[in-house]
């Protein structure tokens, strides 16, 4: 893996409690992060267009409009990156969240450390397997893995970052098997141990985007028991 | 006799014992009446036989010396006057026999009668049986008077009446007796049956609600009929459930509200914990360019601040055990390759400390999360209480209820469990050793893998090994149920 993104991401950080707002601020910022906070969804959709940011930090629980719906919301016009923070065991079921477009999310209460490491791998990019042609065409679907654009019959797709990276992973090996714990570690750069929802989630949106018929799906396909494959076609 | 009442039922104690009843009242009632019925008939045919015959008896004149065939004109004629049916008359005197039948003497009249007539100048009788016959043999002295005297003449008048059509009346009583007693006991099955219906009836609910409250429904009540000690025993019943009723729901009732109680309080502290934690690396990075003291201080909050986030972690996710509201993400796994990712993860590698025998080709659907959380708080706790090295062992297990299984044990070299210890060890906060009053864990390792364990429909055991150091087995079955409509690959 190569790491290309800008060194300090910036980032929005859209969370009610102030101690955690001010905590998670200041560890980022330490970190030479750039930071801007904001108390409620409402506020934050609004600092989202003044501070352009790298990256969204959002947590699920928000007086007034939720965090499932300001993510809704901003992947309606942007694949921002987006990482929902949760507690576990709280009421918002965190699969809302990541039907809703989210990328990857973090349990709270988490040190800095582990929040950085989150944002870092989001940010992250997909390995590029050497000797390839800039833009692959498997069925009606062309892949450029240069310009990380995808396009169906022509038409671009929009992908969220993490959608894209799975499509990429998949692609470069077609035909190849993949358990939901190696796409984990690989695509997530979690641990082997982590929620395989994550996985199913991020399947079901990018089928949604790019099969003609997401229910019965040619490229990204289901192997009962052991995992995904891309095709074969 | 205990054994007999237990073979037979109520309702067949309850029907025979009515039934019993009914026959002996039947039986007493048709047996007076008989005997009164049969005395009145045979008394009231002696009454009329020996009036008449002493009246007849009286009208003889004696004439001697006797003359044989006038005399037994004489005895033809009371014959024929005898009453209620004509008589054999007889007559003796001396040695002189004479009879108004054919035989001159009669083979029913008994040597007691002769007797007792020459000794009652008023007249004797006696019911005789004379071969399954019954007879009424009657005597009268003759007698002649004396001025105001009387003296016997020694001609004694026998009379011999058979009593067989009194006989067959009676016995036609009997008949009807019987043939009318019978029907009435088949009549006293119907109101012995009801009446054991009824009796029946409330003890057949009673021991349903019984088995409903024991079932653990404990809203099970009887309707109560009536004002009779069945009713009263409904009526006993009822209360004792509402009671019980009561105090388990009360008991749940505060149950639920501790269990609340900590859940609450969990999810409290997580929100400042998880401002304090984001912190906790700006205070360890500063620490060294602080004074001592206040270094040494600014690294205890740090360090605690990062137990205490584990421990609430550890005591929400037990919450969520105890609401029943933890989720399953099964996915089907390779066990081995989970277990070596699971102490790659903690950097448990040195085979010194811990040493694996973990044999490939075991899949099982579980969920990577927890059975990672199993693992891991087996040999942490191993390596704490117990002692390096750790052996792990996955095996194959032999089906539990059809169920194909597999089997993780984790064996410590430390001095192993004592024995009273043993069953508490899952227990929340348990410490084994009372002195040591906090370890590294949050006190709910091995709690949380029981309920882990239990979430995957497997089982968790303590136990000693053969050559000391403790062993706590996990064996859990292959395939978890897997929740409907899962999309699972």
């Amino acid at each position: 893996m190569t790491c290309d993104t800008p060194l300090m991401p910036r980032v929005l950080l859209i969370e009610d409690d102030p101690s955690v707002r001010e905590g998670v601020e200041l560890g980022l910022r330490r970190r030479g992060h750039e930071v801007r906070t904001a108390a409620t969804g409402e506020a934050g959709l609004t600092a989202l267009g003044e501070f352009q940011p790298d990256l969204l930090l959002l947590d699920l629980m928000l007086p007034g409009m939720n965090g499932v719906q300001v993510c809704r919301q901003v992947r309606e016009t942007s694949q921002l990156p987006i990482i929902m923070l949760t507690a576990r065991g709280d009421d918002f079921d965190v699969v809302v969240g990541l039907e809703a477009g989210a990328d990857d999310y973090i349990v709270k209460p988490a040190r800095t450390e582990v929040i950085e490491a989150r944002i870092r791998a989001v940010l992250r990019r997909i390995e590029e397997p050497g000797g390839r042609p800039a833009v692959e065409f498997h069925g009606d679907l062309a892949v450029d893995r240069a310009g990380l654009g995808v396009a169906k019959s022509g038409q671009r797709v929009a992908l969220a970052p993490s959608e894209l990276k799975l499509l990429l992973f998949l692609s470069a090996a077609p035909e190849q098997v993949f358990s939901r714990q190696q796409l984990l570690e690989h695509v997530w750069e979690h641990s082997y141990h982590a929620d395989a929802r994550l996985v199913d989630a991020c399947v079901r949106r990018l089928r949604n985007k790019i099969e003609d018929v997401p229910g019965s799906p040619r490229y990204i396909q289901t192997l009962r028991g052991f995992g995904y494959r891309f095709g074969p076609l | 006799m205990i054994r007999w009442r237990a073979r037979i039922g109520l309702r067949s104690r309850l029907v025979l014992a009515f039934l019993l009843v009914a026959a002996v009242s039947a039986g007493t009632t048709a047996a007076l009446t008989y005997r009164e019925a049969r005395n009145a008939i045979l008394e009231q045919v002696q009454n009329t036989a020996v009036s008449s015959f002493r009246e007849q008896a009286a009208t003889v004149g004696t004439t001697l010396p006797m003359d044989g065939a006038a005399l037994q004109e004489v005895l033809r004629d009371i014959a024929r006057k005898g009453k209620p049916r004509t008589w054999v008359v007889f007559a003796e005197y001396g040695s002189m026999r004479v009879s108004s039948g054919t035989s001159p003497v009669s083979t029913v009249i008994t040597p007691e009668l002769r007797r007792a007539a020459l000794a009652s100048p008023r007249g004797v009788f006696q019911r005789v049986d004379k071969d399954g016959t019954p007879w009424l043999t009657m005597a009268v002295p003759t007698v002649f008077k004396t001025g105001l005297s009387a003296r016997p003449t020694g001609l004694v008048l026998y009379a011999v009446m058979p009593l067989a059509t009194e006989e067959d009346d009676i016995r036609a009583m009997l008949t009807a007796a019987r043939d009318g007693a019978l029907p009435a006991l088949l009549v006293a099955l119907v109101p012995a049956l009801l009446a054991a219906r009824s009796v029946l009836r409330p003890v057949r609910d009673l021991r349903t609600a019984a088995q409903r409250i024991g079932r653990g429904e404990l809203d099970t009540r009887i309707p109560v009929k009536g004002s009779d000690e069945l009713a009263d025993l409904a009526y006993t019943f009822n209360d004792t459930a509402l009671q019980l009723e009561r105090s388990v729901t009360e008991l749940r009732r505060a149950e639920v509200r501790a269990r609340r109680f900590a859940s609450d309080v969990s999810h409290e502290l997580r929100t400042p914990l998880a401002g304090m934690l984001a912190v906790t690396d700006v205070l360890d990075e500063d620490a060294e360019r602080l004074a001592p003291d206040t270094a040494a201080a600014v690294r205890l909050i740090s360090a605690e601040t990062g137990k205490l986030a584990v421990l609430v972690e550890d005591l929400i996710e037990i919450s969520r055990f105890d609401a029943k509201a933890a989720e399953l993400n099964a996915d089907e796994v390779d066990v081995a390759e989970t277990i070596r990712r699971t102490l790659a993860t903690r950097r448990w590698t040195d085979p010194a400390q811990v040493a694996c025998e973990l044999p490939p080709g075991i899949r099982a659907r579980l969920d990577p999360r927890r059975f990672d959380v199993v693992v891991a708080n087996l040999v942490g706790n191993a390596l704490r209480h117990g002692g390096a090295p750790v052996r792990i062992r996955l095996r194959d297990e032999p089906p539990d209820g059809g169920r194909a299984r597999f089997a993780v044990e984790v064996a410590d070299s430390g001095p192993g469990i004592a024995p009273d210890v043993l069953p508490h060890i899952f227990d929340r906060f348990y410490k084994a050793d009372a002195a040591r009053t906090r370890s590294a864990g949050s006190g709910l390792g091995l709690a949380i893998v029981r309920e882990n364990v239990r979430l995957h429909g497997g089982t968790v055991r303590a136990a000693n090994g053969p050559h000391g150091g403790a062993v706590l087995t996990v064996r859990m079955p292959l395939a978890t149920p897997r929740p409907d409509g899962e999309a699972a690959p």
